[in-house]
């Protein structure tokens, strides 16, 4: 812990949030008290960032922000909460009890994220002990779901080579467990675990948090697996991205990338997404150790006074890539074979039932993003209820906020499909092959960040968005298209193809020329647009593109050649 | 002008003939001077009936009265058994009035009198109103209790009269009233006037009954008759306030805002509304009450119409003075509707001889009319018991005026100079196939507009008042719209200063939609104003929690500030909360204080006597 320092390299001084992490004792503060509080809903800014570990945002519905205050009531607070799931993997059991609690405690919905997370939304603060405890019984965790920690870690759901899917799944499982912060302050506030009242009494520093310490990480620190050719999870958009090398159906390792990320600031050339660079290659058995290290150097090396510019990237790209693999090297002992070759053809989910490699089967349904609710004409939640409570396999939740209901043998596959026809669950089949590549974070009304609408907005704008393909012959033509209500990038915006990041109520920017497998940055198109501009440009584009693409050339390429915008090779040139 | 009819007035067929020939004749002049004489002359006749009633000692008595001279006959005492402050408005009326007949008035109320100096009191005059179940008002409560007590002395030395204050929409209409005048005579008072039983329009009845004690006190003291006599005024004045504005001349207010606390997703609506006073010179204190003359559901008024197969356009009397207006009018502003009575029920059984009304009133159905008259309004009745045919006028005029509905005010007159808040909860319910609808509270609720007016006026409540020393701790208990007074309380020692520590006690449904003027007390508690305050949303959890299992979680803290002397201050619901938060105080007492239940129970009243225990329950 000797490099572990308050101060950011630069000397200057640190954040405000530093603060806070190091004065709450491993991540209680005033938690427990500020819940019991029952004259406000909401709870202190400063206890907010902790709960923030904890897996939890508190929120408000911005929809009846003015409404309320008029009517002398505080804002309608309410909480988040994030289940964490290594890989996105969950069995029947854990989805019945997020379905119940989401009835319970929740908005009655369920949200399925851009990690292979699940969120919960509008839980009151007073249900926020019941439902984590009934999440940690089904054997599940919102700990460090958010946070200035490793986060979910990701891996490919692959349905098609169930072995490889093991094995990846596997190491997925083994980093998440290894990264999980120690303290237990989780467990006294939301498990009625026994109290440590001083943290003298409960170890040192090293024996509380080995890995993070009193101050945790800088910022939020991502991994992510891909097994190519799918690149679902966005492997370059990870701070530490792990590509699996496969060799006759066995995992071989894995090429290592650092220093992927999206968040930026509108209107901050400093800030700026980034995709990750490969710096090698390691063995399975050395993954956890080369992802110790790494976050370890991110602890010492991240910039703790601008949050802003806290991410892994940034250290990277002010230090140097060499810089970081000396280090690694200096950290590990020894040092990373060279990359092994790759290749990516896709980053989106591909629908309906497929028989993997196991003799099981799979179906990865279409959810418009993300969203698990049951509507008048179409009851998904439902259906999803009905269909665990006899399947016997597994469910994976997708990068692409998409469902698989895996591992399903062939005797219960006619049962599960019957229920996919009773309730109308849908892969996606009728929908445009730009809907079922598209993405949007959730955004209004409960983000508290989101400057315009995105899941609310999103279908309407592909439905206007619909005729334009048609006119042009592009209904079956995959183009990735991803909406956020603000640059911080939940949906991954700058990896797709064609992308919206809010900017205000109904303006948005618009960014073009991604790479169609997410290998390559997007770049600003036209800035603050609203829905008329929006589909004039997309009308001249798209009869461009359908009138004169190469053969097999995707959308993002096109933009690229034809002149639209630039070809983006860094993050250091987005804003160029 | 009401038309006197044998059904409507007490004369017989001639008597009510000649005055409805001789009555529209009269300039106003005639009128003040009759409405003076009949007064006088009443008053002596109360006094001559009295005499055999209270035998030859009475008679001895007003005797030596008249020998004796003015000095001991002179003094009265007048004692105020109030809940809203109706009694004691009229009281300090009456007050004033004797005083300025020359009589020594001692002016009290029930709360602060001493029963041990009843005994030595002549002339005793009381005002006292009944709440719920025939009971007497908190502040009586301890006297009402002595007085029919073995401890209560023989009073054969007294002259009393009682002014009963009721709603003939209860069955135990002036209860308490009556109880004092039979407890009085029992006691060996005489009577110095006829108890006078006053319905929610009580102005002119009560003015009736002050004139009535005013001639018999004259009488009784000889050289005072003549003055009386002379300077008896038309009823009305009587019962006017001080001020310009009053319940009898109500103030055309401005509505400012009018706005729904609740929030989206709530099974409540309870609004808001700032009315401007601005004008009017109206004053009040936190603790008093706002009245409004509401006006009644338009829907009703017209299916009504339509059920007696009326014409809306036909002119009525609406008041006795002769005043004509449309019968739609006269619906909408002055006749009550929604509310059912024996009485009138009795009135209309003989007018029409309808067989199955006079069944409904057969002695054996008690409990179907106290379910009939609980649950019916004016156009379930008429279409119950096929009451179409009736003449528009001859209905109407059994009809009683329609009554202003008080709420406690909310905000302090120094936080908000010329404004008055209420707060108000719309009252919205189905019953026997049709919607039904608070009066006031749904007219609040969906027909008044920023810049509409109200007729409004301030009813005091003496008995609502924050301590006079601002270091004394203060605890609230007010769950729903029981919360408004201690809005304005808060207010008031905001502005003011106030130094004591203060609890609040608040509770509703649900916690996201129904806390009332949340980010108030979000602010005060910051603030220090507020010092500590509890919560309970019953519909929040599984087991429903109230406010009185929020003072019993905290029952040692409670008992702890009892001791340091605070004061407490209950509003809102009478039926349950009231009676669940008296319980709760009582087992307070008894687990932290080691008292007995008796003990407890003594505690409170003597806490109610002392107004250490203030409440404003309905």
């Amino acid at each position: 812990m000797s490099e572990n320092n308050l101060l950011s390299p630069n000397s200057a001084p640190h954040s405000d949030v530093e603060d806070i992490k190091v004065r709450s004792n491993y991540l209680r503060g005033q938690l427990e008290e500020v819940l019991e509080d029952r004259i406000t809903a909401s709870i202190p800014e400063d206890e907010n960032r902790l709960m923030k570990f904890h897996g939890s945002y508190m929120q408000d519905d911005r929809d009846l922000r003015n409404e309320r205050s008029k009517q002398k009531l505080e804002p309608a607070y309410q909480f988040m909460l994030r289940v964490r799931a290594p890989g996105g993997v969950v069995t029947p059991e854990q989805w019945l009890m997020m379905d119940r609690v989401a009835q319970a405690y929740s908005s009655g919905t369920i949200r399925l994220t851009t990690r292979q997370s699940v969120q919960l939304h509008g839980i009151l603060k007073w249900n926020m002990k019941k439902t984590i405890q009934e999440v940690h019984n089904s054997m599940l965790t919102t700990l460090a779901a958010c946070g200035d920690v490793n986060r979910n870690v990701m891996c490919n759901p692959n349905p098609n080579q169930s072995d490889i899917h093991a094995e990846v799944y596997h190491w997925a499982s083994r980093l998440s467990e290894h990264l999980e912060p120690q303290t237990k302050a989780y467990h006294e506030i939301w498990l009625d675990g026994e109290k440590v009242l001083d943290s003298r009494d409960n170890g040192t520093e090293e024996e509380q948090e080995p890995i993070y310490g009193k101050v945790y990480l800088p910022r939020k620190f991502k991994i992510g697996i891909a097994v190519p050719p799918s690149n679902d999870v966005d492997v370059f958009s990870q701070d530490l991205g792990l590509i699996a090398v496969t060799e006759n159906g066995k995992l071989k390792g894995f090429n290592v990338a650092v220093g992927g990320g999206m968040g930026m600031t509108h209107g901050d050339v400093k800030t700026y997404p980034q995709v990750a660079q490969v710096i090698g290659f390691c063995t399975p058995e050395q993954v956890i150790d080369v992802a110790e290290k790494t976050v370890t150097i991110q602890r010492d090396y991240g910039d703790r006074s601008v949050r802003k510019h806290a991410r892994f990237k940034y250290t990277i790209d002010d230090r140097g890539i060499d810089w970081f693999v000396d280090e690694l090297t200096r950290r590990l002992g020894w040092t990373l074979e060279a990359a092994k070759p790759y290749q990516f053809d896709h980053h989106g989910d591909r629908y309906g039932w497929v028989k993997g490699n196991g003799g099981k089967w799979h179906f990865t349904l279409f959810i418009e993003n993300g969203r698990i609710k049951d509507e008048e004409n179409y009851l998904l939640m439902t259906g999803l209820r009905e269909i665990a409570k006899l399947h016997t396999g597994d469910f994976r939740l997708t990068a692409n906020q998409n469902l698989i209901i895996s591992n399903v043998t062939t005797a219960k596959k006619k049962k599960i499909d019957e229920l996919i026809a009773k309730y109308g669950i849908t892969s996606g089949e009728h929908y445009t092959a730009l809907k079922l590549n598209s993405m949007a974070c959730v955004a209004l009304p409960t983000c508290g960040l989101a400057m315009a609408e995105s899941e609310r907005y999103l279908p309407t704008l592909l439905g206007k968005m619909e005729p334009l393909l048609e006119e042009n012959g592009l209904r079956e033509d995959e183009i990735v298209i991803r909406m956020t209500g603000c640059p911080n990038g939940c949906a991954r915006p700058a990896l797709a193809e064609l992308s919206f990041i809010g900017k205000a109520p109904g303006k948005y920017n618009m960014y073009l020329g991604g790479g169609f497998a997410g290998e390559r940055l997007n770049k600003l198109y036209k800035e603050n647009i609203g829905e008329t501009e929006i589909l004039d440009s997309l009308r001249v584009l798209f009869a461009h593109y359908a009138k004169e693409r190469r053969e097999g050339e995707h959308f993002g390429d096109f933009t690229i050649r034809a002149g639209y915008v630039k070809e983006v090779r860094s993050g250091q040139d987005f804003h160029a | 002008m009401l038309e006197f009819q044998v059904t409507n007035s007490p004369f017989n067929q001639e008597q009510a003939e000649l005055l409805n020939r001789l009555l529209p004749s009269l300039t106003d002049t005639q009128r003040l001077w009759l409405s003076g004489y009949l007064a006088a002359v009443q008053g002596t006749a109360a006094a001559a009936i009295s005499a055999p009633a209270g035998g030859a000692q009475g008679l001895a008595t007003a005797g030596s009265t008249v020998d004796s001279g003015p000095v001991v006959s002179k003094e009265v005492t007048v004692l105020f058994g109030s809940q809203t402050g109706n009694s004691s408005g009229l009281a300090k009326k009456l007050g004033k009035r004797l005083e300025e007949q020359g009589f020594q008035v001692t002016l009290s109320s029930m709360g602060d009198f001493k029963p041990n100096t009843l005994k030595k009191i002549e002339n005793l005059l009381v005002l006292v109103s009944t709440h719920g179940e025939g009971e007497p008002p908190d502040s009586a409560i301890a006297f009402y209790e002595f007085l029919h007590s073995k401890r209560a002395p023989q009073l054969d030395n007294l002259r009393y009269s009682v002014l009963a204050l009721g709603d003939t929409s209860y069955e135990f209409f002036c209860q308490t009233g009556k109880d004092f005048d039979k407890r009085l005579a029992e006691l060996g008072g005489k009577e110095l006037a006829p108890r006078v039983d006053c319905d929610v329009d009580f102005a002119e009845p009560a003015s009736e009954w002050m004139n009535q004690v005013l001639g018999a006190l004259a009488q009784g003291a000889g050289n005072g008759a003549g003055a009386v006599g002379s300077s008896a005024t038309p009823s009305s004045v009587v019962c006017e306030a001080e001020s310009e504005y009053s319940r009898s001349n109500p103030f055309q207010a401005e509505v400012l805002e009018n706005l729904n606390l609740n929030g989206r997703g709530s099974d409540r609506e309870t609004r808001h509304v700032e009315i401007s006073l601005e004008g009017s010179n109206l004053q009040y204190e936190p603790g008093d009450s706002l009245g409004i003359y509401p006006e009644n559901h338009p829907r009703l008024a017209d299916e009504l119409i339509e059920a007696m197969g009326w014409d809306g356009n036909e002119s009525v009397s609406v008041y006795k003075q002769g005043e004509t207006r449309s019968l739609r009018e006269a619906l909408l502003r002055y006749f009550e509707i929604t509310v059912l009575t024996k009485p009138l029920l009795k009135q209309l059984a003989e007018l029409t001889g309808n067989s199955g009304l006079k069944d409904l009133l057969d002695p054996s159905k008690t409990e179907e009319l106290r379910t009939y008259l609980s649950e019916r309004d004016l156009l379930d009745l008429v279409q119950d018991y096929s009451l179409k045919g009736i003449p528009a006028g001859q209905f109407v005029s059994l009809l009683r005026k329609i009554p202003p509905r008080l709420y406690s005010i909310a905000s302090s007159l120094k936080a908000s100079p010329d404004e008055v808040h209420v707060t108000v909860r719309a009252v919205r319910y189905e019953s026997n196939g049709r919607n039904r609808y608070g009066v006031c509270s749904v007219q609040l609720a969906d027909r008044i507009q920023p810049g509409d007016s109200l007729p409004v006026f301030i009813q005091h409540n003496p008995n609502f008042k924050l301590p006079d020393n601002p270091e004394t701790p203060v605890i609230m208990i007010g769950p729903g719209t029981g919360v408004a007074p201690f809005r304005a309380f808060l207010s008031e020692r905001e502005e003011t200063g106030a130094q004591g520590k203060t609890w609040l006690f608040y509770g509703d449904q649900h916690f996201s939609t129904d806390f009332l003027y949340q980010v108030e007390w979000q602010r005060w508690l910051k603030e220090g104003v507020l010092t500590r305050m509890d919560v309970a949303f019953s519909r929040d959890t599984e087991q429903k929690v109230y406010v009185q299992h929020r003072m019993l979680e905290k029952s040692r803290e409670l008992y702890e500030w009892l001791q340091e002397g605070a004061v407490i201050y209950v509003c809102g619901d009478e039926k349950k909360m009231a009676h669940d938060v008296h319980a709760a105080l009582a087992t307070i007492l008894e687990q932290e204080g080691r008292f007995s239940p008796e003990e407890a129970s003594e505690y409170l009243t003597r806490m109610q006597q002392q107004k250490r225990y203030q409440r404003d329950v309905y």
